[in-house]
């Protein structure tokens, strides 16, 4: 198995006085569904936020596909975004534009600054669209515009404008954390299939422990912007919860071993 | 502690009240200004315009000439909003924090929008009567600068509001800056700025007569001349058409929000 994403020894700092992240490393292999969990305020958006250096990282060095970040020129960290897919809470589409140019935004990365502006898009990155649509079941939606639909539907809009870059990675930051059970499960359920079949690693901010359990290869606990455990979900004990979440553990309400929990 | 921060708050509204109240009387005092007077005055001067400022069949012949005075009023208005709104979207794409380029171009557009906004429109006319002396140009001049003002501030608030969300994801996918600012920030904030734009032709249009009596040209010009030779019929018939044309021009707006919103 080889190495996609190695994180070294990285710290964040916004502003003078608050630690985001203070050395911060492990390192993720090609393939693999690695959830990221940890109580609000923990740093787990900042981490991925870094790692497709939407934020700069202020000490450390990431390196992704064998190359190091921040020796990176913004032409190159643009380069290095289409290889990058990223999914959202809020899915930050475009709302007054229809689902199919929401899917196609997903290209603009590789286009010059002319053709970006212009929406130039070839016959091929369209039909590849409707194909991604079609296979998230969303069919009957692509001429809809994307304020008729609803959150499930929009968050697989925003898978498929993640898949269309055709990335090595997907960085979801709290994908179903405002949607219901049902779209919940729909969605997790798309993501690990995509991992699995299109060979995408995912690194994954998750709220909700059991959720990360069924469905990660690995759990990153991170608490105070440290990493406090890294390691499979067989290994997550009750303790290991506790060290994360500290006070609010118990809230939780963890079904451990619980392999179907959604 | 929660007790003292309402009470603060209550103690602070009654300060507040206190100190205009004082500014109230004051300004009474310094201007002179005898509230009774001033009241029983209303009934009077409703009179006196009921009795003569109204058209009359004889002001009808000047309508031709009235109108298309009043055709130009409403064409320069329009010219300056729209140049201004161009103006606008580039200096607003600078100013919002979503969208800035820099910090140091952020704070040289706002700054820039805000000096020209808070010059009222008939100082600017009066200072570009300087330069232009009393013609069309000054009047759109004057238009051009304050809406400039406006409509780029209330852009900055548009982007700041419509923004943040999609241009997060439009980053992360690697595009452009540019093809970002066109694909996914102006579909999203062109109907706000549509209806920003409109309400902005209306102002104009109330602005335009205002300049127009300092400029000595369209719609305001044609009322003072004759509000001054005493023929206050044809100046009621002057003010009627303005009215008319206001009312149908929030019509018109208010359809066009409809459609794009
Ligand atoms: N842009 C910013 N400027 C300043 N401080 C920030 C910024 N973004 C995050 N922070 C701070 O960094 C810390 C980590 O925030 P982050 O958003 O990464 O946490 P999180 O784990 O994603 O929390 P949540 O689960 O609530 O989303 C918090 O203390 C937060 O206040
Ligand atoms: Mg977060």
């Amino acid at each position: 198995m080889t190495t996609l994403l190695n994180v070294q020894h990285v710290s964040k700092q916004y502003g003078h006085d608050t630690l985001a992240l203070s050395d911060v490393s492990f390192s993720v292999n090609e393939g693999e569904f690695v959830s990221v969990i940890g109580p609000s305020g923990a740093g787990k958006s900042t981490l991925l936020r870094c790692i497709n250096q939407m934020v700069d990282t202020t000490d450390g060095e990431i390196h992704f596909d064998n190359a190091i970040l921040q020796q990176m020129n913004k032409r190159e960290l643009r380069g290095l975004r289409t290889n990058i897919g990223m999914i959202f809470q809020h899915y930050n589409l475009v709302e007054r534009l229809t689902v199919i140019e929401n899917v196609l935004h997903g290209r603009l990365g590789y286009k010059s600054t002319v053709a970006g502006m212009l929406g130039l898009y070839k016959e091929e990155e369209k039909e590849r669209g409707i194909e991604l649509l079609e296979m998230l079941g969303l069919r009957e939606q692509i001429y809809k515009r994307c304020d008729q639909l609803s959150g499930g539907q929009k968050q697989r809009v925003g898978i498929a404008r993640a898949l269309i870059q055709e990335p090595k990675m997907l960085l979801c930051d709290e994908p179903i954390a405002s949607l219901d059970p049902n779209a919940s499960k729909r969605i997790m359920d798309h993501l690990k299939s995509i991992s699995r079949s299109m060979g995408i690693t995912a690194l994954v901010n998750l709220h909700q422990v059991d959720v990360a359990l069924s469905y990660s290869d690995r759990i990153i606990g991170v608490s105070g912007g440290k990493i406090v455990f890294d390691g499979s979900p067989k290994e997550v004990t009750q303790e290991i919860i506790q060290s994360i979440y500290g006070s609010e553990a118990n809230d939780l309400m963890v079904k451990l071993g619980g392999q179907n929990a959604i | 502690m929660q007790f003292d921060i309402f009470k603060k708050k209550r103690l602070s509204s009654l300060l507040m009240l206190a100190i205009l109240a004082a500014f109230t009387y004051g300004a009474m005092i310094i201007t002179q200004y005898d509230v009774i007077k001033g009241f029983s005055s209303i009934p009077k001067s409703i009179h006196w315009g009921l009795s003569s400022f109204y058209p009359t069949a004889a002001s009808l012949d000047n309508l031709p000439s009235i109108l298309i005075q009043l055709g130009r009023t409403v064409l320069t208005s329009v010219a300056a909003t729209t140049v201004a709104a161009v103006f606008a979207l580039f200096f607003s794409l600078f100013g919002s924090k979503v969208t800035k380029v820099n910090n140091f171009l952020s704070v040289l557009s706002r700054g820039t929008a805000t000096v020209f906004r808070n010059i009222d429109v008939a100082a600017w006319a009066l200072i570009l009567l300087f330069s232009f002396g009393q013609s069309a140009l000054t009047g759109y001049f004057a238009l051009f600068f304050v809406s400039f003002g406006f409509l780029t501030r209330a852009f900055i608030e548009t982007l700041d509001e419509v923004g943040g969300h999609s241009i997060e994801a439009l980053r992360a996918t690697g595009a452009s800056y540019p093809s970002i600012i066109i694909q996914a920030i102006l579909p999203s904030s062109t109907p706000q700025m549509m209806s920003w734009i409109l309400f902005m032709v209306e102002m104009n249009i109330r602005s335009a007569t205002l300049v127009g009596i300092l400029t000595g040209t369209g719609i305001g010009f044609v009322f003072d001349l004759y509000y001054k030779s005493l023929d206050y019929n044809t100046a009621s018939l002057v003010v009627i058409t303005i009215v008319i044309v206001i009312l149908i021009l929030e019509y018109l707006s208010n359809y066009v929000r409809r459609v794009v919103l």
